[in-house]
């Protein structure tokens, strides 16, 4: 006990030792606090996931993807009309904003000065946070006013628009992946700039994108909001591009709100594809982008 | 075997060439420049179809109450005031839960590859499209929330915020799936810039005999704040322009009720609700409050942008 310096009374070591178990209790605490947020956030997930399959599992059948919504208190049917009215629309969406967005991509990454590379980015990260309604808003008066209709069009227009900036950030992010000295070695070889970019860097890139794309499809097979005033709805076949168009994500929007139990059984089975879309999506886009991370 | 002409190998480019190569060039340049194009025609496009409410209203519309269709009188002032109030509500909730899972995954409670896959969950919540959230909210929170709801005005209807019957869609079921959608913005933007702050700032606390939490809250997030001061911005700018979950939860209700068991409505719920009907100066007055959401979205995504441009740099 000699070493016991006469300063430090047993008191003081006494209130230190309880200071000491007080903040190792506190972290404990906070450690507890911090998990249980996690499992919080968790909880909605698998909920929506759980409720989703269970509600929409049990309408699967052929008939879905065959026939037409029924009007209210009739029972059967199906929403194949809706199915093609977003394949339409996605599909000509990603017709616009595929390619636009590739090359947008590559000249930020292999031809601009950085100043212009960091403005340009900057403008795709603010359109990217504009909400889809304004968007919608936006191809209303593009085109609906325009053409006097509602229209697959202006969805198309509209969802091309919210796809744009994510086929541009996912492209140029995997451009930039794509080591420098391919882009030496092809230039050594005497390619000229497009043959480097097309022939051999977008080539090398191109699992990344082909991802990045995915992905923007599945989100945009969900946006309801850019499409509920654009492209409307039908309970009928899908008849042209400048003619209203059903689509999955208003059909849930509308069924959603009907006292009817045979719509709102379909709105859970369309909610179900648009669910199990995006799932299947993001897992193979996250297993494809591990593989490819060296 | 004989050499090929040295020549034909060091040739210089041919005109077609060079002058694919350069409309190669400004086709990309072109277009890239055209995303700023799209950012004006949009602000243009709302701002001119705008103008006859614009012109009729002027900026009384923010502050007057009334949208009646048929005495074409409008005004966004409740439509403001949910925007904002179920906003708040999703940011007082998902901010420290978001910050605090992102405390949980960018640390080394847990091994990496359980993180690994926690980090992957909470960012599908963000996949999920907002139209399913709407669906589950209506058969599944609304319920929920509802005996939650009724609870609070029994015991604590003398509050303002809790002084109405809860009549199922509302204000709080609102607030509540914003909460659980914003929550992988703030989770993702926040563990990136915990993650990205260098090890000696962690080691020197530890080393200076701070506890795990002691260093956590004393030094990683004060040192990582504007990282998450951009975060909740960001989250901030996509909560104000949400629409179809919250269109069908809020209820649809232009009036201002302090209540937050109350129906209200959102300018988003607003124009997914009416566009599709309106004609005439409704069209010109939801293109108006369309207008006052790209501005305030506008704003709000700038500074969150420009926020966390300004951490990347470090």
């Amino acid at each position: 006990m000699a070493l016991t310096s006469p300063e430090i009374s047993p008191p003081v070591i006494d209130s230190l030792e309880r200071k000491n178990s007080f903040r190792s209790l506190f972290d404990i605490v906070m450690t507890v606090v911090v998990a249980v947020f996690l499992a919080i956030a968790l909880v909605p997930l698998i909920a929506v996931i759980a409720y989703v399959i269970i509600q929409g599992g049990s309408r699967i059948s052929l008939d879905l993807f065959t026939q037409l919504p029924p009007p209210p208190m009739v029972d059967g049917g199906g929403f194949a009309n809706a199915i093609v009215g977003t394949l339409i629309m996605v599909g000509l969406a990603a017709l616009i904003s595929v390619p636009i967005g590739i090359l947008i991509a590559i000249y930020l990454s292999e031809f601009s000065p950085p100043s212009v590379a960091r403005a340009i980015r900057f403008a795709t990260n603010v359109l990217n946070g504009v909400p889809s309604i304004i968007v919608g808003v936006f191809a209303y008066g593009l085109i609906v006013l325009t053409f006097k209709t509602f229209s697959a069009l202006a969805g198309g227009i509209a969802l091309s628009v919210l796809m744009l900036p994510i086929v541009i950030r996912t492209s140029d992010e995997a451009l930039q992946i794509v080591p420098p000295d391919v882009r030496w070695a092809s230039v050594g070889l005497g390619a000229s700039d497009y043959q480097t970019v097309l022939r051999v860097v977008v080539p090398a890139a191109l699992p990344a994108i082909v991802t990045g794309v995915t992905l923007a499809v599945a989100r945009a097979s969900g946006e309801t909001a850019p499409l509920i005033f654009t492209a409307l709805f039908t309970q009928f076949w899908p008849q042209g591009l400048l003619e209203p168009t059903p689509s999955l994500a208003v059909l849930v929007y509308n069924f959603a709100g009907v006292p009817f139990k045979n719509q709102q059984e379909l709105a859970w089975a369309a909610s179900l594809l648009l669910v199990l879309l995006v799932l299947i999506t993001s897992v193979i886009a996250r297993f494809a982008t591990r593989r490819k991370i060296y | 075997m004989t050499v090929r002409n040295p020549s034909s190998v060091t040739r210089p480019r041919s005109d077609t060439e060079r002058i694919l190569d350069q409309s190669f060039l400004w086709l990309t340049r072109l277009l890239a420049y055209a995303i700023a194009a799209v950012l004006l025609a949009i602000a243009f496009q709302v701002l001119v179809q705008s103008l006859p409410a614009i012109q009729r209203f002027g900026v009384g519309f923010i502050f007057s109450q009334d949208w009646d269709p048929v005495k074409e009188s409008y005004g966004a002032l409740p439509m403001i005031y949910g925007t904002l109030v179920s906003a708040l509500i999703a940011l007082l909730l998902a901010v420290p839960i978001g910050v605090g899972i992102a405390v949980f995954l960018s640390e080394n409670f847990l091994p990496l590859q359980v993180r690994t896959v926690l980090v992957f969950l909470v960012e599908l919540l963000a996949a999920i499209p907002s139209v399913v959230y709407g669906l589950w909210g209506i058969f599944v929170l609304i319920p929920i929330l509802r005996g939650f709801g009724v609870w609070l005005f029994e015991n604590f209807g003398w509050f303002p915020l809790f002084s109405t019957q809860p009549s199922g869609p509302g204000m709080l079921p609102a607030g509540v799936i914003l909460t659980i959608m914003i929550l992988p913005i703030i989770t993702a933007i926040s563990r990136d810039s915990l993650a990205s702050l260098p090890p000696e700032l962690r080691q020197a606390s530890i080393g200076l005999g701070a506890t795990r939490w002691e260093t956590i809250i004393r030094v990683l997030i004060p040192a990582a704040f504007s990282g998450i001061v951009g975060a909740v911005m960001l989250a901030l700018g996509r909560a104000m322009g949400e629409t179809m979950a919250v269109t069908m939860l809020i209820g649809n209700a232009n009036t201002v009720n302090v209540s937050l068991l109350a129906p209200g409505n959102t300018i988003a719920s607003l124009l997914a609700n009416q566009f599709a009907e309106a004609s005439g100066l409704q069209v010109a007055a939801l293109m108006y409050a369309g207008l006052i959401l790209f501005v305030l979205t506008f704003i709000v995504n700038i500074f969150a942008e420009l926020v966390i441009l300004k951490v990347k740099k470090f």
